[in-house]
């Protein structure tokens, strides 16, 4: 078989069993695929594991499961999705991340042409963001018993000494930091689900957050808490925060950056932007004396535009997040209940 | 955004707020019925109480359509998808409401039935188009606002031929619900309830007119502003009702000038007349059976009607015992007063229909309002 065939088939061909059967097919599936668009000294060992060198400091470790529907849509995909996800969780430690692994697991019948797009999308974000996919694996189900493709990814990274960044760190009197505008990535999302498509210049806003959260342990090394607000957006977010430190938050809703096309998309579908996903966007508890550094050096950086001061946390037996309203009166930001958008990360 | 950042904001809120203060007499208390759960929404969403003088209160009314569904027709509904193989479309709303046993749409659907949540009776056609050898019926509900949508969708079904698609039809009505709650024992002079005027219903209204909410205002002696469901509309529609209160008027006034006419939206009332009539009576969760208080399809269309076109069993539907919705719904107890609130009944596990909803009393206390219980208690006991 030479280049030309193998470039075929994969834009002619589907995932069939013998792709997950550890046969011949599954290995050319790995070589044709992965293997040249993940490529990476590491990557080819070629062992069951790979060896990594040793490191100095505190390593940190996350995994995250993705499953979205639809699996491409304006301002990612799945692919990069995955990646920045992991990158994410890992840098919300204060942590710089070092390698990526990254489990498929497809459906029978999925289009290798779309498992292409996805697998350089996965390249591309680990590229830019300059971490490797070091080892992975592969798994077929049959048809009807996946969504496409399902990736999971965990990710490795190394901690700053000097930096402890936790949930238990948060205390009264802090200042609550967000990177930029709330609900991109869910109402991205939204505006491709079948039965909802709207037209909307809105793109997610998915992205690898490690750099700018370099610069900040850097400006700042006692950055208290740091977290993405991801599924369950905002609000979930500084509900886990507030619950596992018991504290409390008042946040100030005139503060909260939103673009207007996001506004009136949440206003249309009746949902609370607070409770939509973002996979680009950080939240930070500080000393409320560090908050205008923090908020320079934020702002300085092209993923914190927008950065602002939300809140404060404040003393409450009770973890409630209140929100002094824009029309001036207060209201509870509190947990979601149930799932407001169906798996959108 | 424009046309919604006006109607919300703050430094007019500041001054309506003081208007309010000094217009509501001193040695007297208001109670005014939101019979929207749109109204109760905003009111907890945006804090309107925190702005309101402590002897004004608001009443949270039944206009919340998921409800007052009776726990019946929600089994019924769920049997359609289980026993009788449909695709059941439904509203977002009505996934998580507990039905007997505490099983909802959404508990059914994990265990297998074909469950789908729509934004629209478009959505609910074209999963019929999309089906052509399943069965698929529509879960219609709500109030008259709901209602020209679904008779448009039975009238498409019909100019398409889609013979795999039904309505199971469940709207109710707004003014027989208000004479109902006026004329039940809980609002007779010296009973548990109080009422002094409504903010009448925003959507609703725009379909049906200010017209028919004349009588009621009459009969009664009670005032109705009908009020947009921004929260300055809210504030305002207020104001209109204190100054009415004052005056010993009772009249029917319109606050949502900017969408409601008196006679409402003549299209909408004629599509609707035209597919589905008026039920003899109809069953509330909280109101129980009331007379001429719902909607039902015409014979002209019963092919589409999912109750002839189905056989659904007799059931024991049930309540969740101590629940009290019903009464929550009726505005004679608060969701502070019922034992299960907060407890065992929440938003994340709800044992009554008013938890489930966010323009549920239940939910909309517990999510927005709950925090200043303390103080609002002090206030009332004061």
């Amino acid at each position: 078989m030479n280049m030309v065939d193998k470039g075929v088939s994969i834009r002619a061909g589907s995932v069939d069993m013998t792709h997950g059967g550890g046969g011949r097919a599954m290995a050319e599936l790995i070589a044709d695929l992965f293997q040249r668009h993940l490529g990476n000294p590491i990557l080819a060992q070629g062992n069951d594991g790979a060896l990594l060198e040793p490191q100095n400091g505190r390593l940190v470790m996350s995994t995250d499961g993705h499953v979205i529907s639809p699996l491409f849509f304006p301002g990612g995909d799945i692919g990069s999705l995955s990646v920045h996800g992991t990158l994410n969780d890992v840098a919300m430690t204060g942590a710089r991340p070092l390698y990526l692994t990254a489990g498929f697991i497809l459906e029978e019948g999925f289009p290798l042409a779309d498992l292409e797009r996805i697998v350089m999308s996965m390249a591309r974000a680990a590229k830019e963001a300059g971490v490797p996919i070091v080892t992975g694996d592969t798994k077929v189900v049959e048809k009807g018993k996946g969504d496409g493709v399902f990736i999971t990814t965990t990710g490795l990274g190394v901690v700053p000494d000097g930096v402890h960044v936790s949930v238990e760190c948060a205390k009264p009197g802090q200042a609550v930091l967000l990177s930029g505008s709330i609900g991109d990535h869910g109402v991205a999302i939204l505006s491709k689900r079948e039965s909802l498509e709207f037209e909307t210049e809105i793109r997610s806003d998915s992205a690898a957050l490690h750099g700018m959260v370099a610069a900040m342990v850097e400006a700042v090394p006692g950055i208290a808490v740091l977290r993405d607000p991801t599924r369950g957006g905002l609000a979930a977010t500084l509900n886990e925060i507030a619950r596992t430190a018991n504290v409390g938050m008042m946040l100030d809703e005139a503060m909260i950056p939103m673009k207007p096309d996001v506004a009136a998309a949440c206003e249309l579908l009746g949902l609370d932007p607070l409770y939509v996903a973002n996979e680009g966007k950080l939240v930070c508890l500080c000393d409320a004396g560090d908050a205008d550094v923090l908020l320079e050096v934020m702002r300085a950086h092209p993923l914190g535009g927008d950065a602002a001061r939300i809140g404060t946390v404040i003393d409450d037996d009770v973890n409630l997040i209140q929100m002094k309203t824009g029309f001036g009166g207060t209201r509870v930001v509190d947990w979601l209940a149930g799932e407001q958008l169906p798996r959108i990360c | 955004m424009k046309y919604v950042d006006e109607f919300r904001a703050g430094d007019l809120a500041e001054k309506l707020a003081r208007q309010i203060a000094s217009e509501a007499s001193a040695d007297r208390t208001y109670h005014f019925m939101e019979f929207c759960g749109g109204h109760t929404h905003a009111i907890f969403r945006y804090g309107v109480q925190d702005l309101m003088p402590e002897n004004v209160h608001f009443v949270h009314g039944p206009g919340c359509p998921v409800c007052v569904l009776p726990v019946r027709r929600l089994d019924d509904a769920v049997e359609l998808a289980e026993k009788h193989g449909a695709i059941l479309c439904s509203y977002g709303d009505m996934m998580r409401v507990p039905g007997t046993k505490q099983r909802s749409l959404i508990k059914a659907k994990a265990d297998g039935a074909d469950i789908r949540m729509v934004y629209s009776t478009l959505d609910a056609l074209k999963i019929a188009r999309d089906n052509p050898d399943r069965q698929v019926v529509f879960f219609a509900i709500g109030f008259e606002t709901t209602t020209p949508p679904t008779a448009v969708a039975i009238k498409q079904a019909e100019a398409e031929g889609l013979e795999n698609f039904s309505v199971f039809c469940n709207h109710v009505l707004t003014p027989p619900a208000i004479g109902h709650i006026l004329d039940s024992d809980d609002f007779a002079p010296g009973g548990p309830a109080k009422i002094d005027g409504f903010l009448g219903p925003s959507h609703v209204s725009a379909v049906i007119g200010s017209k028919p909410y004349e009588a009621a205002a009459e009969k009664y002696q009670k005032p109705v502003v009908i009020a947009g469901f921004e929260p300055l509309d809210v504030m305002q529609s207020v104001l209109m009702l204190i100054r009415q209160v004052n005056e010993g008027r009772a009249e029917v006034e319109n606050e949502y000038t900017r969408v409601v006419t008196r006679e409402g939206n003549r299209k909408a009332q004629a599509l609707t007349g035209e597919v589905l009539e008026l039920r003899e009576s109809f069953e509330w969760r909280g109101l129980g059976s009331v007379p001429h208080s719902a909607l039902r399809i015409r014979d002209a269309y019963a092919f589409f009607d999912a109750e002839k076109r189905f056989t659904v069993s007799e059931k024991q539907s049930r309540e969740t015992k101590s629940c009290e919705c019903p009464a929550i719904l009726r505005g004679v107890k608060k969701p502070t007063d019922c034992k299960l609130f907060g407890t065992v009944c929440t938003p994340e596990n709800p044992m009554g229909s008013c938890m489930v909803s966010s323009e549920g009393a239940c939910a909309a206390y517990w999510t927005y309002g709950r925090f200043r219980d303390p103080a609002r208690q002090k206030a009332d006991a004061a």
